[in-house]
């Protein structure tokens, strides 16, 4: 089996202070922890507050979290696939996807699989080195949170939230391909 | 043809208006050459060589004479008065100024064309038989598929970062003439006992620095499920296809490394959760894909009466009997036959038309084949459907611009690449080792008594010259800064796919002629009656043709 890459050490995602949430410039009301194999994360001595933590992490530590379990999200680097979450996701509040890299597009069918195969109802944040141009497919992959990794001038960016009012293919956002309407319609 | 409604209008408009934004942003310095080049690229814009070179989208290969007009205009207005048609059955423009794309975009967008996703690590341009719906070895007209396939890939959310770029072919006679076994998914249509039309589908295939020839993963896919199953086979790759290495990115790698059964197996257990789904193509869906595709309206001739006709012109008149032979190709309707318009005269880059003959293609096809063009994958183009009466009309016609040069699948009917004159990859020149070659073997005689002979021809080892498929592979080396020529022997595109050999060390550039000339003289001492090429070869092996090319003079 080829293993795909990991996430270059150093390009870990941050926690800007601000993001996009549901098409509205937001605060950040979530701490994401990176990977560190320095620290060793445990339930005693995770911080207080709404924290998203990687994969590994969560997977060894959900249990002991139970009584924490709104305020746990997870995230994903890009190596990292949704069914190592599976039908889990419908119970988290949130989940993280990370682009080390804008043209690393494994996360856009992390997403569609989290929101239309395992129930994922949540918050969906992009994170890390993704681009504006890139919202309307992330969008229509499920994502609804925009965690741009240098603070900007976030206003200026929801515009390409619509870049596109129509589409051709079925995916999150729209349950029929436009044949589907097309031909019906037809 | 496939026809816009007010949906695909506003998309492609909506692309227009994102990608202007985008470059006034790159102009203004606010967005990267890193971040600009992904984007530039899914808008068929490269930086090459000598200037910008913007690759324009044409689905499956067809357009009509609307498009191709405007075509000669753009390449007259933004660019120097010619463009270029590709192996993948697109059109590409070598001077445009990257402040004028976005205005390019815009007059393309009027005759319902775009450049959407012509490069970048995304789907690309669906490709097929330029005889699609004409052939008389034809099962089902692929065209309804490919342009489901053109809406399903286009701007596919989920698929427009993939770890390399993604082709798909669709064959749909018995002859394969889309090569589809070279492509990173062939689909050959098919039917099963029951009569019902489905799909066998190729998965794998590629040419590039590791040339393969794709298998088969699935005997008979149901057409219902074209569209999931596509969906599952990218959906594996893009989770599981390296990214490490962008030579090891493709498709065929993460075949290659899990085994034909083993990847088969990911791709249905992924689509047994989405078949059912929203992807499914149900009949209606197939049928109004269909309606796209009409039968043009063909005059009704007895089978015979055309044919009567043609024998007569031809026998009074041997060029017109050439043409008629090689240029020409059988048509399922009576009094009908397909012309394949050569763009190979000896001289010109292989695929280069001028803008006036892009009027003259235009004005051909409005006059002789109901307003259509077909661009094919050889960078020749066919007007399908020719009343038989009117072919010597058309011949003298195409004769004037140009297009009459009786080559057709013949050794100066070669595929070749742009090569170091354009490329920024090249290792080499391309089209003067075409030229010379098409100087030296100009006799008509000696390349009909060769019969069907493909001579394709790279600058480097991206293939785009599609080398390692030619009966005669040429491949652009560089060796400290020189060029030089490797050669490859057993080639073939068809049903009947395989990967040429290299012959041995390569050539210098004023080797080549002779040496092919070596070739075909081994080919031609060996041959049974009749015999191809490629049979020949395939019945004497590589040996012979190594020992009269590398044979020590005496």
């Amino acid at each position: 089996m080829p293993k795909p890459v990991k996430t270059p050490v150093g390009a870990q995602p941050e926690n800007p202070a601000h993001l996009i949430l549901d098409g509205a410039v937001a605060e950040n009301q979530w701490n994401l922890l990176p990977l560190d194999a320095e620290t060793e994360i445990t339930a005693a001595n995770l911080a207080p507050g709404k924290v998203i933590l990687p994969l590994s992490v969560w997977l060894v530590l959900r249990d002991e979290l139970q009584n924490r379990k709104n305020e746990i999200g997870v995230w994903l680097d890009s190596d990292e696939t949704a069914d190592l979450i599976g039908d889990d996701a419908s119970e988290l509040p949130l989940i993280a996807a990370h682009f080390p890299l804008f043209t690393d597009g494994r996360a856009f069918t992390a997403g569609r699989l989290l929101r239309q195969r395992y129930g994922f109802t949540g918050e969906l944040r992009a994170v890390g080195n993704f681009m504006r141009d890139q919202l309307t497919y992330l969008t229509r992959c499920g994502f609804n949170a925009f965690a741009f990794q240098s603070e900007q001038p976030l206003e200026n960016l929801l515009d390409s939230l619509r870049d596109f009012t129509d589409s051709y293919q079925s995916a999150v956002d729209q349950p029929l391909p436009i044949y589907r309407r097309r031909a019906l319609l037809g | 043809m496939y026809q816009y409604d007010e949906q695909d209008h506003k998309l492609i408009r909506e692309r227009v208006a994102q990608f202007r934004g985008q470059t006034e942003r790159y102009l203004a310095g606010e967005l990267s050459e890193e971040q600009f080049l992904p984007l530039r690229l899914q808008n068929g814009l490269y930086i090459q060589r000598l200037a910008p070179m913007l690759r324009i989208a044409v689905p499956y290969g067809l357009l009509n004479s609307t498009q191709v007009r405007r075509l000669a205009h753009i390449t007259r207005k933004y660019d120097k008065g010619y463009a270029h048609f590709t192996t993948r059955q697109n059109v590409q423009l070598n001077w445009p100024n990257l402040e004028d794309v976005p205005d390019i975009l815009a007059e393309l967008a009027e005759v319902e064309m775009h450049a959407v996703q012509t490069s970048g690590n995304c789907i690309r341009n669906t490709t097929t038989d330029q005889f699609a719906g004409v052939a008389r070895d034809e099962l089902v007209d692929p065209r309804p598929y490919c342009e489901l396939i053109r809406q399903w890939s286009t701007f596919h959310p989920e698929f427009a970062f993939l770890p390399r770029k993604f082709k798909i072919a669709v064959c749909g006679a018995k002859e394969d003439r889309a090569a589809i076994r070279a492509h990173d998914i062939g689909l050959q249509i098919v039917k099963n006992t029951q009569g019902e039309t489905g799909f066998q589908v190729f998965v794998g295939g590629g040419l590039g620095r590791t040339p393969i020839i794709g298998v088969a993963i699935r005997d008979f896919l149901p057409e219902v499920h074209l569209l999931s199953y596509l969906e599952a086979i990218v959906r594996v790759y893009n989770q599981l296809g390296r990214r490490d290495n962008k030579f090891k990115a493709r498709i065929k790698i993460l075949v290659k490394a899990l085994g034909a059964e083993a990847f088969a197996r990911l791709v249905e257990t992924e689509w047994e959760q989405i078949r059912d789904g929203a992807d499914e193509l149900p009949p209606e869906a197939i049928a109004w894909s269909k309606r796209f595709f009409p039968q043009p309206a063909y005059k009704s001739f007895s089978d015979s009466h055309g044919e009567a006709v043609l024998r007569d012109q031809a026998g009074s008149d041997k060029a017109f009997s050439r043409w008629l032979e090689r240029n020409t190709f059988p048509h399922r309707v009576p009094g009908y036959q397909a012309v394949t318009l050569s763009t190979k005269p000896t001289g010109i880059p292989p695929g280069d038309v001028t803008d006036r003959q892009l009027e003259a293609i235009a004005d051909l096809a409005d006059e002789f084949s109901f307003g259509e063009v077909r661009v094919t994958h050889e960078q020749n183009v066919v007007l399908a459907d020719v009343e038989q009466e009117r072919l010597y009309e058309l011949w003298q016609a195409a004769r004037k611009h140009g297009f009459a040069t009786p080559n057709i699948g013949t050794l100066t009917d070669m595929i070749c690449c742009p090569g170091g004159d354009y490329c920024s990859l090249a290792n080499a020149k391309s089209i003067p080792v075409a030229e010379a070659i098409q100087r030296r073997f100009d006799d008509l005689d000696y390349l009909y008594d060769l019969g069907d002979l493909h001579l394709n021809i790279s600058g480097c080892m991206n293939a785009c010259g599609h080398h390692h498929i030619g009966h005669i592979g040429i491949l652009g080396v560089d060796k400290k800064g020189e060029e030089f020529y490797q050669i490859q022997l057993g080639g073939s595109a068809n049903e009947k796919a395989a990967l040429g050999t290299v012959l041995g060390p390569s050539f210098s550039r004023d080797e080549m002629p002779d040496t092919i000339g070596k070739i075909l003289d081994v080919f031609v001492e060996n041959r049974q009656p009749e015999e191809l090429f490629i049979d020949t070869y395939n019945r004497i092996g590589l040996q012979p043709f190594k020992e009269r090319v590398y044979a020590k003079a005496s």
